[in-house]
C-alpha cells in the first residue's frame, strides 16, 4: 500500500521532508517507523491524516503519516 | 527573609508624588504576586466604569516572588490595568530582563497613576526615582527611544520599557516593548501609558533578591532545571526551533487559521515554518533572563539583525493574510515592535481588512496611496503596519483593531476576536477544549490563559481527543487556574511543558517561606481567575460575551483534517460554568466564600 510520509524538525536531518512510499498492507505506525529506519525514541508525536494517534495504530492505503520530535510553543 | 521585598513604588504623574509603600501581606499570601496580586489591587483601587484612557485608570507593573531569583525563567513581569481595547482587566506578560531589573531595584511592583501634563519618562536607580521630560522622545520608535534612553541614563546595564507611536496615539492594540524586542503585547496596555503621557520606564537595580530557605531553594531550582533540560519540549524542541516549530504541526491538523479563518489549511505553510526559519534566517538564540529554554530567536535578513518572529506573529502576518514570504513577515514583526503594536492583533486586523477588501467593502479609494489589501500581498503587511503608527488616515483606522475596523464597515462578524481581542493562531473548530478557553478567557481571545493545545495537539501532559467534549470543561478550568498561578509567580509559562504544580509550589515555598502546596497554589490561581471575572462583571460583561466569532460556531471548516466541524460552544459552556461554581458566568456567593473573597 502507498503512504505519504512527512517528517518534521530534527527528524528531517539526513532524511527527507515528504515522500510517497510503498509499505506492506496493514502495518502499524510502529512498524512503519522501523521500516523508515527512524529510532523510535526520536518520534514523539504521530499524526495520521491530521489526527493524533498512538504507535499501535493500523495504517491504510492512502494515509498521510506525519512524524514529529518533541514540539512545543505558544 | 523572603524573595518578596514587600515594597511597592507608587508614582502619581498628575501630582508628581513618588512614594514607596508596603505590599499588603495578607493579599500577597492569597494572590502570590504578579498577575494575581496586581489584579486584586487594581479591582480595589479603581472605580468601575471609568474610561481606561482617563487619569483615573492605573497601570501596574508587577513582578512575582520568583522574578529576579535563580529559578529557571524567573524573568516575568505583568502589566495589569483596565484595557482600552475592551474595558476588561488587562494582564500582559513580558519576559526579557526588565522585570528582573525592577526587582533588583528593590521593588515588587510599580504602580503609575494620574497623567503627566507633558510627555515624561520615569528613571529608577534603586531608591533614586525621577520623573523626567520626554518631549524629545515623543514620536520616536521604541528602538530609537531605547537607544537614546540608555545613553541618557549612562548605565549600559539599565533596562528600558517603552511605547512607540501607536501607544502615543492611544491605539487600543498598542504594546509596551522592553529590552528592544520583548512585548507586553496584548490588550492595548501601551495606550494606557500613552494616555498618561508616559513614554518609558528606565530601571537599574543593584540588589540581590534573597530567599527564605536558601538550601531548599537551591534544591528546588536544581530539580526544576534538570526537568527542563531533560524534557523533550523544553530541552530540545523549543531551544532548537523556537515557537515557530508549531506552524507545520498546526497546519497538518488543519487548524492553521488562513485568510482570516476562512479555512484551516495553508498550502504554503512550509515556507513560513520553524524549519525554514532555522534554515534560512536564524542567527542565534535570544534567551530571557535566567532561561535555560531559550525559545527566543535572533534573525538576520538583508544584512539586518533583529528579534525573530514567534509562531503567533508568523501566523498573524503569514497564513492569516495568505502570505508565504517569511522575509516580509520578519520585517512586519520588526515594524510592529518599533511602532509598538501587538503582532497578533495587528496581523489579524490586516487579515480582517483583507477580507473586507475581498468582499469589495473596502475599496482602493480608501487605501490612499498604500498597497492593495489582496491576500498574499507581502508589501501590504509591512507598509500597513508602519502606517499603524500614523495619527490619521487608513493606517490609524487599522490601529484601532479588527473589532472597531469591521464595525466601521458594518461587518462586525468579520472580526475574529473574543471580547474584541483578536484570536491567536489556532482554529477552535478543531479544538473543543481550546475553543472553550478562548470563549471564557477573562481578557478575551487569548491562548496563554489556558493552553489546551498542549493536551489536544502536543499530547502533553497526556493526549486528549481534540474533537471530544468529554472532560474538557474541567481541563480548561485546571489549565486556567494553574496558568494564573504561574503568571503570578514570575516564571514563564513555557516552563510548564516540563514543570508541574508541585514544582512551582516547591520553588515558591522555599523562596517566600509561605508553605505553598499543589492545592493552595491552584486555589490562588482560581482566586485570581475569579477576581478577574468579578472585574469584568462590574464592567457590564455577561455570559453572552463568553462566545466565539459567528463563523467558528456556524460555518463548518471547509477542508482538511478538520473538515465539517464547527465549535459546539453551547454544549461546553454550561459544563464549564458548573465546574467553576458559576451561575450563568457569575461566581456564586458560595464559590466566593470558599475562595475567601
Ligand atoms: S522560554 Fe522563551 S519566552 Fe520563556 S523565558 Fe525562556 S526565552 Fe523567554
Amino acid at each position: 500500500m502507498q503512504l505519504t510520509v512527512k517528517l518534521f524538525a530534527t527528524l528531517r536531518h539526513n532524511r527527507f521532508k515528504a515522500k510517497i512510499k510503498e509499505f506492506d498492507q496493514g502495518i502499524t505506525v510502529e512498524q512503519a517507523i522501523k521500516v523508515l529506519d527512524i529510532p523510535e525514541e526520536e518520534v514523539s508525536l504521530i499524526m495520521v491524516n491530521g489526527i493524533l494517534v498512538q504507535k499501535e495504530y493500523v495504517l491504510k492505503d492512502g494515509d498521510t503519516l506525519a512524524l514529529f520530535p518533541p514540539i512545543g510553543g505558544g | 527573609m523572603s524573595s518578596i521585598w514587600g515594597k511597592i513604588l507608587r508614582i502619581n504623574l498628575s501630582t508628581g508624588e513618588i512614594k514607596s509603600e508596603k505590599v499588603p501581606a495578607d493579599l500577597s499570601n492569597k494572590f502570590i504576586g504578579g498577575r494575581g496580586l496586581a489584579g486584586k489591587m487594581l479591582m480595589e483601587e479603581i472605580p468601575a466604569g471609568i474610561n481606561a484612557l482617563s487619569e483615573e485608570n492605573k497601570i501596574f507593573f508587577a513582578t512575582g516572588p520568583l522574578t529576579g531569583t535563580t529559578a529557571p525563567t524567573g524573568n516575568r513581569y505583568m502589566v495589569v490595568t483596565k484595557s482600552p481595547l475592551n474595558n476588561v482587566i488587562a494582564s500582559s506578560n513580558a519576559g526579557g530582563f526588565w522585570g528582573a531589573e525592577l526587582k533588583f531595584a528593590g521593588y515588587d511592583m510599580l504602580i503609575v497613576e494620574g497623567k503627566a501634563p507633558e510627555p515624561v519618562y520615569i528613571a529608577i536607580k534603586d531608591d533614586s526615582v525621577q520623573i523626567k521630560p520626554a518631549a524629545h522622545l515623543w514620536g520616536k520608535t521604541t528602538s530609537i527611544a531605547t537607544e537614546i534612553l540608555l545613553q541618557e541614563f549612562g548605565d549600559p546595564k539599565a533596562r528600558v520599557a517603552v511605547i512607540g507611536p501607536a501607544g502615543e496615539h492611544l491605539s487600543p492594540i498598542a504594546s509596551i516593548i522592553n529590552d528592544f524586542c520583548r512585548a507586553a503585547g496584548r490588550s492595548g496596555v501601551g495606550a494606557v501609558m500613552g494616555a498618561k503621557n508616559l513614554k518609558a520606564i528606565v530601571v537599574r537595580g543593584t540588589q540581590n533578591v534573597q530567599v527564605a530557605d536558601p538550601v531548599k531553594f537551591k534544591e528546588a531550582v536544581r530539580a526544576a532545571i534538570k526537568k527542563i533540560r531533560e524534557n523533550g519540549v523544553t530541552g530540545q524542541g523549543l531551544p532548537a526551533y523556537g515557537t515557530a516549530i508549531l506552524v507545520n504541526i498546526i497546519n497538518e491538523a488543519g487548524i492553521l487559521p488562513t485568510k482570516n479563518f476562512q479555512t484551516g489549511v495553508f498550502a504554503e505553510a512550509e515556507n513560513i515554518s520553524g524549519e525554514t526559519l532555522a534554515e534560512k534566517y536564524l542567527k542565534r538564540k535570544d534567551p530571557c533572563y535566567r532561561c535555560p529554554i531559550a525559545c527566543g530567536r535572533h534573525c538576520e535578513i538583508d544584512g539586518l539583525e533583529g528579534a525573530g518572529p514567534e509562531y503567533e506573529t508568523i501566523w498573524a502576518f503569514g497564513s492569516a493574510c495568505g502570505i508565504s514570504d517569511l522575509k516580509a513577515i520578519i520585517h512586519a514583526n520588526t515594524a510592529c515592535n518599533d511602532i509598538g503594536v501587538d503582532t497578533i492583533s495587528a496581523g489579524s486586523t490586516i487579515a480582517a481588512a483583507m477580507e473586507l477588501y475581498q468582499r469589495g467593502i473596502i475599496t482602493n479609494a480608501e487605501l490612499e496611496d498604500g498597497p492593495a489589501l489582496t491576500w498574499g500581498n507581502a508589501e501590504a503587511i509591512v507598509e500597513w503596519v508602519k502606517r499603524m503608527g500614523d495619527k490619521q488616515g487608513f493606517g490609524s483606522l487599522l490601529a484601532q483593531g479588527s473589532a472597531r475596523l469591521t464595525a466601521a464597515y458594518g461587518a462586525p462578524d468579520l472580526s475574529m476576536s473574543v471580547k474584541k481581542l483578536e484570536l491567536p493562531a489556532y482554529d477552535p473548530r478543531g479544538l473543543m477544549g481550546h475553543g472553550l478557553q478562548y470563549a471564557t478567557s477573562n481578557r478575551g481571545g487569548c491562548h496563554v490563559r489556558g493552553y489546551l493545545i498542549s493536551p489536544e495537539i502536543l499530547g502533553l501532559p497526556e493526549p486528549l481527543d481534540r474533537f471530544s467534549l468529554e472532560g474538557k470543561a474541567q481541563w480548561v478550568k485546571t489549565f486556567q487556574d494553574l496558568t494564573a498561578a504561574i503568571d503570578s509567580s514570575g516564571l514563564c509559562l513555557f516552563s510548564s511543558f516540563a514543570l508541574g504544580a508541585e514544582d512551582y509550589a516547591a520553588l515558591l515555598a522555599a523562596a517566600t517561606g509561605i508553605p505553598y502546596t499543589t492545592e493552595t497554589l491552584l486555589k490562588c490561581g482560581e482566586r485570581c481567575y475569579n477576581v478577574e471575572r468579578l472585574f469584568n462583571l462590574q464592567e457590564g460583561y455577561t455570559a453572552a460575551d463568553d462566545t466565539l466569532p459567528k463563523r467558528l460556531l456556524e460555518d463548518p471548516m471547509p477542508e482538511g483534517p478538520t473538515k465539517g466541524h464547527v465549535h459546539p460552544l453551547d454544549k461546553l459552556l454550561p459544563q464549564y460554568y458548573a465546574v467553576r461554581g458559576w451561575e450563568n458566568g457569575v461566581p456564586t456567593p458560595a464559590k466566593l466564600k470558599a475562595l475567601g473573597l
